[in-house]
This record gives C-alpha cells, sequence and structure tokens, in this order.
C-alpha cells in the first residue's frame, strides 16, 4: 500500500472523465433537438425555454465547455501527475475545481434557457457566472503549474506546454471580453462598443477555438497518440516548433470573423494573412501525430482507439486547411453566414476535438481504474464507426447547403442588378440537407451512448480494483531534486 | 521602420531557434524527453 503521497490524484481524473460522457450525451442531445427544430420549426411549442435561440446557447456551452473543459481537465490533470512523476498539488484544491466547474456548468444550464444572455457568442454566460469561472480557472491553474513546479523530473513534457498555453490564455481571454458593466444580478453591460466591441468579442471567440480547441487538445495528442501507439512522437524537435510557431501566430487570426465588415480593412487582411500562414504549424503538428504511427500503422487494424485518435488528426487536418481558405477574403464572401461555416465547425467540433477526446477517455479511464483495458473493445469500434459516418454525413450535407445559400444570395441579374432569389427561395434549397444533418447528428449522439454504457460496465468491472496507483519514480539522468 | 525591424528579429529569432533546436549536441535530451509518456506503462497496466 503505498501512501497518499507517493499515489497519483486519479479520483479528479475519474471524476472529469465520467462528466466528459454525460456533458457529451446531453450537449449533443441539445444539439440534436435544436437541429430538428430547424426542419421542424413547431417542435419549440411555442415555450421560450424551448427556443432556438435559447437552445443554440445551451448545445455551444455543453460541447465546448462542459463536454470538451472536462475532457480537458481529466487529461491535463492526469498527464501533467504522469509526466511530473508526482501527485497533484492539492487534493483539495483538485475537488474545488472540479465541483466548482460543474457549478458553473448547471448555472449555465438554468440561465440560458431562462433567457439570461450577455449575447456575446462563446461568452454568454452573465457576470456572476463569469466571475465563478474566474476563480475556479485560477484554481486550476494554481493546480496545474503548481504540479508542474514540484515535479520530480528537470524535462517539462511537450504536452504539458500545450497545457500551460491553453490555461493562461483562456484566463485572458475570459477576463478582457467579459469586462462589463453589471445592471443588477442577471445583466450586465460590456465596456466596448461598436466596432471595438466586435473585434474583442472575435479576438475571444477566434482564440477560444485556438487555445481552448485546438492548443489544448494539442496536449492531448503529445500524450495519447504516443502513449496508445506505443512509440514515442515522431520528433520531439517539430513538436517544440510546433508550439512556439502556433502559440505566436493564432492571436492574430480573430478579424477573419469580421470580413467586410465596419472592422478597418488593414486588420480584415491582418487576419486573412495570419489565418493562411497558421495552416503551416498545424499541419506541422497534425504530421507529427500521424507520423508517430510509422511501423505501427498495422495496430489500426485491431485497436479502435486508435483509430479515434488519429482519425481525429485527419479531422484536423481538414479543418484547419478549410479555415484559411475561407479566411481568404474572395472565399469569405461566399462562405460567410452560411451553413458552410456550421459544417467547418462540426468537421473541427466532433471531427477533431471529440473523436480525440473521445479516444483519449476510453485510453485513460482503464488505468485510473486499475483495469487493463475497456469493458468492450467491440464497443470502441461501433462507436468509432457511428461517430466517423455521423460526422461525414453531418460535415457533407453542411457543406452543400452552405454553397447553395451562398450562391443563391450573391446571384444577381446582370440586366436589372437586382437578386436573383428571395431568401425563401435559399431557404427552401437547403431545407433537406437540415435533414441530413439532423441525420448526422443523431448517429453522433447514438455512438455516445454505446460509450456511456461502454463506461458504465468499465466501472462496474473496476469496482474491486480502485487502489491508488503509486507514482512512478523517475529516470536518474532526468531526475530533479 | 520600427515594425519591420521587430519583424525581422522575430524572425531570425525564430530561424535561429530551430538551427539551435536541431544540433546534434541536443538529440540524446530531446530523444530522452519523447520517451516520457511511454515510462510509466507497465507500471500502470496489471
Amino acid at each position: 500500500m503505498v501512501g497518499i503521497e507517493g499515489s497519483y490524484n486519479d479520483k479528479v481524473v475519474r471524476q472529469f472523465a465520467v462528466m466528459t460522457v454525460v456533458w457529451g450525451v446531453v450537449g449533443m442531445l441539445v444539439g440534436v433537438i435544436i437541429a430538428a427544430q430547424l426542419y421542424w420549426p413547431g417542435l419549440d411549442f411555442d415555450v421560450p425555454w424551448l427556443s432556438y435561440g435559447r437552445l443554440r446557447p445551451l448545445h455551444t456551452n455543453a460541447v465546448i465547455f462542459a463536454f470538451g473543459g472536462s475532457a480537458l481537465f481529466a487529461t491535463s490533470l492526469y498527464t501533467v501527475q504522469r509526466t511530473c512523476h508526482v501527485r497533484l498539488l492539492s487534493d483539495k484544491l483538485a475537488s474545488f475545481v472540479f465541483w466548482g466547474w460543474q457549478l458553473v456548468i448547471v448555472a449555465a444550464a438554468i440561465t440560458l434557457p431562462m433567457g439570461l444572455t450577455q449575447g456575446k457568442e462563446y461568452a454568454e454566460l452573465e457576470w456572476p457566472i463569469d466571475i465563478l469561472i474566474t476563480i475556479v480557472w485560477v484554481a486550476y491553474a494554481v493546480l496545474f503549474f503548481g504540479t508542474i513546479a514540484k515535479r520530480k523530473v528537470k524535462h517539462i513534457y511537450v504536452a504539458n506546454w500545450f497545457y500551460g498555453a491553453y490555461i493562461i490564455t483562456i484566463a485572458l481571454l475570459h477576463v478582457v471580453n467579459n469586462l462589463a458593466m453589471p445592471a443588477g444580478w442577471f445583466k450586465s453591460y460590456s465596456v466596448y462598443s461598436g466596432a471595438v466591441d466586435a473585434m474583442v468579442q472575435w479576438w475571444y471567440g477566434h482564440n477560444a477555438v485556438g487555445f481552448f480547441l485546438t492548443t489544448a487538445f494539442l496536449g492531448m495528442m503529445y500524450y495519447f497518440v504516443p502513449k496508445q501507439a506505443g512509440r514515442p512522437i515522431y520528433s520531439y524537435r517539430l513538436s517544440i516548433v510546433h508550439f512556439w510557431a502556433l502559440i505566436a501566430v493564432y492571436m492574430w487570426a480573430g478579424p477573419h470573423h469580421l470580413q467586410y465588415t465596419a472592422l478597418p480593412d488593414w486588420a480584415q487582411s491582418l487576419g486573412m494573412v495570419f489565418s493562411l500562414v497558421l495552416l503551416a504549424p498545424s499541419w506541422g503538428g497534425a504530421i507529427n501525430g500521424i507520423l508517430t504511427l510509422s511501423g505501427v500503422w498495422y495496430k489500426l487494424r485491431t485497436d479502435p482507439i486508435l483509430k479515434f485518435l488519429v482519425v481525429s488528426l485527419s479531422f484536423y487536418m481538414m479543418s484547419t486547411f478549410e479555415g484559411p481558405m475561407m479566411s481568404i477574403k474572395t472565399v469569405n464572401s461566399l462562405s460567410h453566414y452560411t451553413d458552410w461555416g456550421i459544417g467547418h465547425v462540426h468537421s473541427g467540433a466532433i471531427g477533431w476535438v471529440a473523436m480525440i477526446s473521445i479516444g483519449s477517455i476510453y485510453a485513460m479511464l482503464p488505468r485510473v481504474l486499475g483495469l487493463s483495458k475497456m469493458y468492450s473493445t467491440r464497443l470502441i469500434d461501433t462507436h468509432f464507426w457511428l461517430h466517423t459516418v455521423g460526422v461525414v454525413v453531418y460535415i457533407a450535407s453542411m457543406w452543400i447547403a452552405g454553397v447553395t445559400q451562398g450562391l443563391m444570395w450573391r446571384a444577381t441579374d446582370p440586366e436589372t442588378g437586382t437578386l436573383v432569389y428571395s431568401f425563401v427561395e435559399a431557404l427552401n434549397a437547403t431545407k433537406p440537407y437540415y435533414l441530413f444533418r439532423l441525420g448526422g447528428g443523431l448517429i453522433v449522439l447514438s455512438g455516445m451512448f454505446v460509450m456511456g454504457w461502454n463506461v458504465f460496465k468499465t466501472f462496474r468491472l473496476a469496482e474491486a480494483s480502485t487502489a491508488p496507483l503509486a507514482v512512478m519514480p523517475p529516470d536518474a539522468a532526468d531526475a530533479r531534486a | 521602420m520600427v515594425p519591420g525591424l521587430i519583424t525581422a528579429i522575430l524572425l531570425l529569432l525564430f530561424v535561429g531557434s530551430c538551427i539551435w533546436l536541431w544540433r546534434p549536441d541536443n538529440k540524446p535530451a530531446l530523444d530522452a524527453a519523447a520517451q516520457m509518456p511511454l515510462e510509466d506503462d507497465k507500471e500502470e497496466t496489471p
């Protein structure tokens, strides 16, 4: 039996891992409901709480911050302990971070359907919840960096750099974008106005994508892809260049969300250029992850977890090619405000983010439960195929719908200069694809239920063997006093 | 002028860092660092 200090704190990892699955099911279920509402608008039953405008932010907050966030807390707190050969800084702080974050999610789930919102995309939550997020986030930063500070090895593994950059940047983005003057408990006014407000919002919005949905999940990639493949990362040097290049460039890409708006033209061009530059580090990092399988590609035949991880990287490459392309002003004039954007976001969100999270949870969960594998590998494979088919159906239907919309909205009669199509004609042309999108979403959701069942059965298997795992002694050559 | 100089300095810093990183002397330490996720496999899986 090992003492507390001689073992890992896997309790908080297990808690966040379970909530990843729970919030994944909830968030995607709300997504399916609003997808159905777009095809059958009467499904809100004239109840304000069920209206699309209130449920849509609930969906985005649930999948990004509840599902994605829980996956990041779980994997970062697992990775930092294993690669630093030390227990987390404080068990109490870990517990506070878990319960604090769950409180944030529950507060979001109550206030958003009530229509309480700041009206900023991905930053809808009102000021009291924003303050709670800040407190929990600072606690998380102390926990993570405090654990790194007391590490038993000299080197800080690259995955921790990515997680660390994400923690620092999200703190900065969250505080700056949410600066507001309260006007009661449930209402506030942003300190910014006009084009400045829009710029700050999309500096936040795009870097929420860049640092929450990319940098942090790359940390996941740098730990779990080598782990699952049983081989070190293809090039550790490239991972370091990847890190610095990515964090130096991402911050400047936000204005591409505001092409052809009141934002100064130079700022729009700046956003476009930096988005194009981003292609290099994005693909460099993804190729680094994929080439890690050099020599062990055969494992893909039998290991569905590895399939999740590798296909997530394929979607990452696809969406990080598509994003820069869509930021080019001429392409943006066709794609912006259409369903192409929705397709792009979901190839990143359920292709890249969800698949790397699901693969990592499947890889990590047995290890924190003292088991050698999940309850059923066959069910993981079933989940993989359901998820992959669902994502492809979803994004393909949105691409077709988006390009159709873009072309119909811009079509003009050369003789009179008037629009060829009315808005409702474009809507009618795209409506069938909304049904396909709903189908894709349902397939992805069904996969999450399969995961839920597999996780439940794995916990049942593990009930007899949850002794804490001893901290691994560091290699003598890399040990730190 | 000043923004141009800053851009040039940052570019040189990036290129210089890459050259430093790819020095043969760094290889053993970086190879050892790359092994970190694999170190605890035997400990964790029963």
